[in-house]
């Protein structure tokens, strides 16, 4: 990408953007394809996806056979760079030693972020998931309705491109006529999974991913994005004419270098940067907001990674897009006479009410799925379906035990071999090898699966974050301290996850063989997944109607400094099932808007 | 006591602890000694920031350190778990063992524990078929292969004194199962078929439809 150094970044911006993931590119890309002049600043390295993506090299082909490994814990070709629940120099500590009560927190240092190695899921939250509270007296309500965001949630949709059906189901949003790209065909573990949930009960659809499965058409979707806006609307549809349709091979997670998938390297940046208006720093690690006399946001301070120097950036607005925890850090490390517990920390909710997404997964082998005939089943480099919650009204009527849903991500087939291909078959050959071993491991080949579910957690006292008084990273940078909590709405919805996920197995005539050991648990007899294992961190800034109760706004400015927004997952006042990438990047183009609005206005 | 073997007498019963209390020191020992014997492990893996798309060699990242005598007897072992199948070369054929002694030598925790497990058992798989046959795994004709083979290939089955040659085959057996069906060769023999880029996804054709009754 066409960066710049920290010489060369000017004095005269409206915006300075921290951060280059789904939230920072969509902020950047909404102010900058409005005229707005943007800094955007990136911890990590550059990036580029065109040029650096493994497209079609084989696991035989990296170190380890492609294995996890501490450096690369989705494996070697995973598009992560510099990235983990570890960071080398860059420690987090935990309140408590008991696994239970941590949280494991992700981080990539990388132009893009956690964009370039998504699972790609864009599922909308439903009317239900912004007034939970409303509904069944829990948690927070949102300040503001599905309705007020649907209009950005068909924006982003058409914009990054997202595959799936419109099915009609409840709380599960459809998007608008014209919107989605058509879903690919379900694979044949897919669809024989689909048969035997519909008989306990479990529907199955379309997952939406972001995806391109037919190229997106520049002559009609820039207008519907940018009406009015001409010279955007031209540089949209050259952006999208750059990209190609999924060619249904190699998985999304190493990133794409055909930018069939979004990324914000290859859909939000390239566009942002054609219009002119961004610049765009890396190595760049932000330290703190700036406050002027008059208490308002007049930049930032940040670390130059390449030479260990401290630099100023100075701008009429600041937005945090870090990812959540890393902004609340930003907001907690910016201590003023007039702040002294930490930036736009007045209600002293900056780091309360953190989130992540419940977790839990069974493995199962499937007889039915044996020895198939050979077919590629690489399609669109993830899941085609998936299972939307369905026990609403049960759950309402008090039948469940615990409060929120989950969906149900599954999967397996015939994907490409890779460390463990053929491995532990022990248990069904009665330990063959030679060629028995050969006949045995293309029968069991493609007859795994997994079922995951992806549950909501309701924010709890329990579950904070906090400055470490002693520990600091190797800037000098006061890290965060963690405590985690899950309640025994999370703890029972995961045990209903597994007895679920054990109902299906037995449906589908199969072997359960047992939790994913890659898979944290907070101890060895629990169902549940440590905090931060799915990576859906969220919350710690939550927005509200009510100054003293929330940090922001709807709007994700900060009730203290009208000039500074939180525009990643920080403001999330609730955590929903569904993936949350999707949803921040519409309540980042729905901030984005209202800070062009006020800059307009003179607010600024 | 394993429910797969009849009832011993008390007697038999305590001569067989013994000789799998015997074989289990032997196998400490040989770790103990291989891990020694071997050049240290490397302390660096390949980062947090690797070339990706680009095509690695075992070696290429940290040195691998088998010795000669490691190494026969590792091409040995993957030749038997995976041998040649008409024009499908063996697992050895195609240096599968290379792939082990890169797993073995690499500074990572999970493969570090391997390391152990697998030198040791390359050591004690030799003094086992010196014991019975008077030479090493390597040198052993077919019918001796299978022989050792089939008294390690099933961990449940195994004799008290094979229980630690157990686990170290059923480790080995996975690695080489891994490094082969990982190869060119091996993804076309276990009936992989992607990694080519299509314009269009069909689904599933009408005979694996047919075949889950899903047609």
């Amino acid at each position: 990408m066409p960066i710049i150094t920290p010489a060369q970044v000017k004095s005269d911006y409206d915006v300075i953007v921290v951060g280059s993931g789904a939230a920072g590119g969509q902020t950047a890309y909404t102010l900058t394809m409005e005229g707005a002049k943007v800094l955007m600043l990136e911890a990590g390295r550059d990036y580029d996806p065109v040029k650096e993506t493994p497209m079609f090299q084989t696991n035989g082909q990296a170190p380890l056979r492609g294995a996890a490994t501490p450096d690369k814990p989705f494996g070697f070709h995973d598009s992560t760079v510099d990235g983990g629940w570890q960071v080398p120099g860059e420690p987090y500590t935990q309140v408590s030693e008991d696994p239970a009560r941590q949280f494991e927190w992700w981080r990539s240092r990388m132009l893009g972020g956690r964009t370039n190695h998504w699972a790609r899921h864009s599922l909308r939250n439903g009317p239900y998931d912004f007034k939970p509270r409303s509904r069944d007296g829990l948690g927070f309500d949102w300040p503001f309705t599905y309705e007020e965001l649907a209009p950005y949630y068909d924006k982003v949709e058409m914009l990054i491109g997202v595959y799936g059906d419109n099915d009609g189901m409840e709380n599960t949003p459809d998007s608008s006529p014209g919107v989605l790209q058509p879903p690919p065909i379900a694979r044949a573990s897919e669809q024989y999974a689909k048969k035997h949930m519909k008989t306990v009960g479990v529907p199955v659809v379309a997952i939406h991913r972001a995806v391109l499965t037919q190229r997106q058409d520049p002559t009609v979707l820039p207008q519907k994005i940018h009406p009015g806006n001409v010279r955007a609307q031209r540089i949209l549809a050259e952006a999208m004419s750059q990209r190609a349709a999924c060619f249904f091979a190699t998985p999304c997670g190493r990133g794409c270098a055909i930018r069939a998938t979004y990324q914000s390297t290859t859909v939000h940046l390239p566009p942002a940067l054609a219009t002119g208006n961004l610049d765009l720093v890396a190595n760049a690690m932000v330290r703190e907001v700036t406050l002027n006399a008059q208490g308002r946001a007049d930049g930032v301070i940040y670390i130059d990674k390449t030479t260990g120097r401290e630099c100023r950036a100075r701008a009429r607005v600041v937005v945090l897009a870090a990812s959540g925890m890393e902004t609340v850090r930003l907001l907690l490390n910016s201590k003023s006479a007039q702040f002294p517990q930490g930036l736009a920390n007045t209600s002293g909710l900056v780091g309360k009410n953190i989130m992540d997404t419940v977790g839990a997964s069974l493995s199962a082998q499937i007889p039915a799925l044996e020895g198939l005939p050979p077919h590629n089943e690489d399609g669109a480099g993830g899941a085609h379906v998936y299972s939307p919650w369905w026990l609403y009204k049960e759950q309402l009527a008090g039948k469940l035990g615990f409060a929120r849903g989950y969906h149900i991500e599954f999967g397996g087939g015939r994907s490409m071999p890779g460390m463990g291909a053929g491995a532990g078959l022990q248990n069904f050959t009665r330990g063959s090898y030679g060629l028995k071993l050969k006949e045995d491991a293309r029968r069991y080949y493609g007859s795994f699966m997994y079922f995951s579910g992806r549950g909501e957690m309701i924010p709890n006292e329990g579950s904070y974050c906090e400055l470490d008084p002693v520990v600091k990273d190797k800037w000098g940078i006061p890290v965060l301290r963690f405590s985690w909590q899950w309640s025994e709405h999370e703890l029972k919805q995961a045990e209903h996850m597994e007895s679920t996920f054990k109902e299906i197995v037995a449906a589908m005539g199969g072997k359960v063989l047992g939790r994913n050991a890659n898979r944290k648990r907070i101890n060895d007899k629990a169902v549940i997944e440590k905090g931060g294992r799915v990576i859906h961190e969220v919350g710690g800034a939550i927005m509200g109607a009510d100054a003293k109760k929330s940090v922001t706004n709807q709007w994700c400015q900060t009730w203290d400094v009208p000039n500074l927004y939180l525009t990643d997952g920080a403001p999330f006042a609730g955590n929903a099932d569904k993936n949350p990438t999707l949803t921040i990047m519409a309540v980042a183009w729905r901030a984005s808007d209202h800070i062009l609005a006020e800059m307009k206005k003179g607010s600024f | 006591m394993n429910r797969d073997y009849p009832r011993l007498d008390r007697r038999t019963a305590i001569k067989w602890m013994l000789t799998a209390s015997a074989a289990v020191a032997i196998t400490e020992r040989q770790m103990f000694a291989a891990a020694q014997q071997a050049a240290a492990p490397a302390t660096k893996g390949y980062g947090t920031d690797a070339l990706l798309n680009k095509e690695y060699q075992p070696g290429d990242f940290w040195p691998l350190t088998m010795t000669d005598a490691q190494h026969r007897t590792a091409a040995a072992l993957c030749a038997a778990i995976i041998p040649a199948e008409g024009s499908v070369p063996s697992a050895a054929d195609l240096h599968v063992h290379d792939f082990i002694d890169e797993w073995i030598s690499s500074p990572y925790p999970d493969q570090q524990g391997d390391r152990a497990i697998v030198l040791g058992g390359l050591g004690w798989i030799n003094e086992e078929t010196r014991r019975r046959f008077g030479k090493d795994f390597a040198d052993l004709d077919e019918k001796q292969v299978k022989a050792v083979c089939d008294d390690l290939c099933h961990a449940p089955d195994a004799k008290p004194e094979h229980a630690e040659g157990a686990k170290f085959f059923a480790k080995f057996r996975d690695l080489t199962t891994s490094g082969f069906f990982t190869t060119p060769e091996g993804m076309k023999d276990i009936g992989y078929v992607g990694n080519l880029p299509l314009a269009e996804f069909k689904g599933p054709p009408p005979e694996v439809l047919a075949k889950l009754g899903l047609a």
